[in-house]
């Protein structure tokens, strides 16, 4: 859009035309500083991830050793892959909060103060990805307790982490875009998300078997951020389609 | 002839099967204000929503603020335009500050306009509260002054007296004329033509989705 777009002169209603200022947005950057800023906000408000979602999953970690009993060697084996389950079942739900998308009157509302749609999601990616990073740091701990896993190189689960959180919180937002788009039940995100989020609970597994085994995961580390990478542009070139009004 | 800021010309809208607006002609000049009634479910906040630039024609030619609405031109004038609607298009989590502070913050406004504007419609003593817990005329007036702060171009009202109390009855005719004092343009739809005639130019009846004029 150029700097200035021709609008009629108002007040005497004659043929005069006038130039007014078009109205600027704020760029990329600071629009997805904005929507992950409310979207953490309304969070810190509702507490819907920090006070339900996050025991709920402390909740399923420990559910499991009751389960099968004290057998050390079995939950030992098994602790790893549980905890990205519950990872990738609950992350959904952390994706599935309500300020994770914009529905109705606020979402035209965004679209009308010029917002980019890629922004948008982008900023509510990063919200959700911060949500899940902060549920994973939580919940590792009760899982270490739990299952004792036996793990080299801790240090490898830094970007494990941090590319799992990232590949989730893009599929939820994403799939929470596809709902409000669709005007579906958020019933459908798991639904969504859990077929789409295997390459990355693969990896993440596979990840940390490798790890209990003492061998390199780079390979798996580079699926994870390949999935990212997909997602990423998915993500990018269906925001415009699914903020729009599908009429 | 100056360039109209709204120019319909035998438009329809479909909502997935369902025909909402048939043939509707409809023209807004700068600086003019344009009154839209009709019974509830003829198709006025349809109408609205098209010129909005959130729906798009399913026949005729439409154009807002110069943007062909069948086009992706209408991405471009979208940040000129303000609509004020039946649903409060506030987040409930934020506080009615912070609701002003996050639209400045996507328009990229840092002039501390956002906080003015808040006092301007009466709500200082109320900017801290969050949204979810105020009266849906304290949601109407916060719109209002998030209208003040983006100065549009195009100011569209749906129910415009809707939740207002009478105190606030005349925050209205200002808002709207602020917008056409800049050279803009309203469309005010009401269910109380009384409330509006004030300060409308003409008023337009929308019957079963078609539009006549009901005075010249």
């Amino acid at each position: 859009m150029s700097e200035t777009t021709p609008v009629s002169q108002a007040s005497n209603r004659s043929a005069v035309t006038i130039t007014y200022p078009s109205r600027p947005v704020a760029s990329f950057s600071d629009q997805v500083k904005a929507i992950a800023r409310k979207d953490l906000t309304a969070e810190f408000r509702t507490r819907e991830v920090l006070a339900v979602t996050i025991p709920f999953g402390a909740v399923a970690l420990l559910l499991v050793p009751l389960a099968v009993g004290t057998d050390t060697p079995l939950l030992q084996r098994i602790g790893t892959g549980m905890f990205w389950v519950v990872v990738a079942v609950f992350g959904v739900m952390v994706g599935m909060r309500r300020s994770g998308s914009d529905e109705g009157a606020p979402a035209d509302a965004l679209l009308l103060l010029g917002s980019d749609p890629a922004a948008v999601m982008t900023g509510h990616t990063l919200a959700t990805t911060g949500l899940l990073l902060v549920f994973e740091l939580l919940l590792l701990p009760v899982s270490i307790a739990l299952y004792q896993p036996r793990i080299r190189g801790w240090w490898w689960l830094v970007p494990l982490l941090v590319l799992v959180a990232i590949g989730l919180g893009q599929l939820a937002t994403l799939a929470g875009a596809v709902t409000a788009s669709a005007s579906v039940s958020t019933a459908l995100v798991p639904l969504l998300v859990i077929p789409l989020a295997v390459p990355l609970l693969l990896a993440a597994s596979q990840s940390m078997e490798r790890l209990r085994q003492g061998s390199s995961i780079i390979g798996w580390l580079a699926v994870l951020l390949s999935t990212n990478l997909l997602l990423a542009i998915t993500s990018v070139l269906a925001a415009r389609p699914l903020r729009e009004s599908p009429q | 002839m100056p360039t109209p800021l709204v120019e319909l010309t035998g438009v329809g809208v479909r909502l997935g099967n369902t025909p909402v607006l048939a043939g509707v002609s409809l023209s807004l000049a700068a600086g003019e204000v344009v009154g839209l009634v009709g019974a509830n479910g003829s198709g006025k906040t349809t109408l609205l929503r098209l010129v909005a630039t959130l729906l798009r024609p399913s026949a005729g030619q439409a154009r807002v603020l110069g943007a062909d609405l069948g086009s992706e031109e209408r991405y471009q004038v979208r940040p000129r335009i303000a609509l004020i609607g039946h649903q409060p298009a506030l987040y409930a989590e934020l506080s009615l500050q912070e609701n002003s502070d996050f639209a400045a913050a996507i328009r990229g406004i840092h002039n501390g306009r956002a906080a003015e504007v808040i006092d301007l419609v009466g709500l200082a003593g109320a900017r801290h509260r969050l949204a979810g817990a105020c009266s849906h005329g304290m949601l109407r007036r916060a719109e209002f002054a998030r209208a003040l702060l983006l100065e549009p171009d195009l100011l569209l009202l749906d129910e415009a007296h809707a939740g207002l109390d009478p105190s606030a009855a005349g925050l209205v005719e200002t808002v709207v004329r602020t917008v056409t004092a800049r050279g803009g343009g309203a469309i005010v739809v009401s269910h109380e033509p009384n409330r509006i005639g004030a300060f409308v130019d003409r008023t337009e009846l929308l019957d079963d989705g078609k539009l006549e004029a009901l005075r010249p």
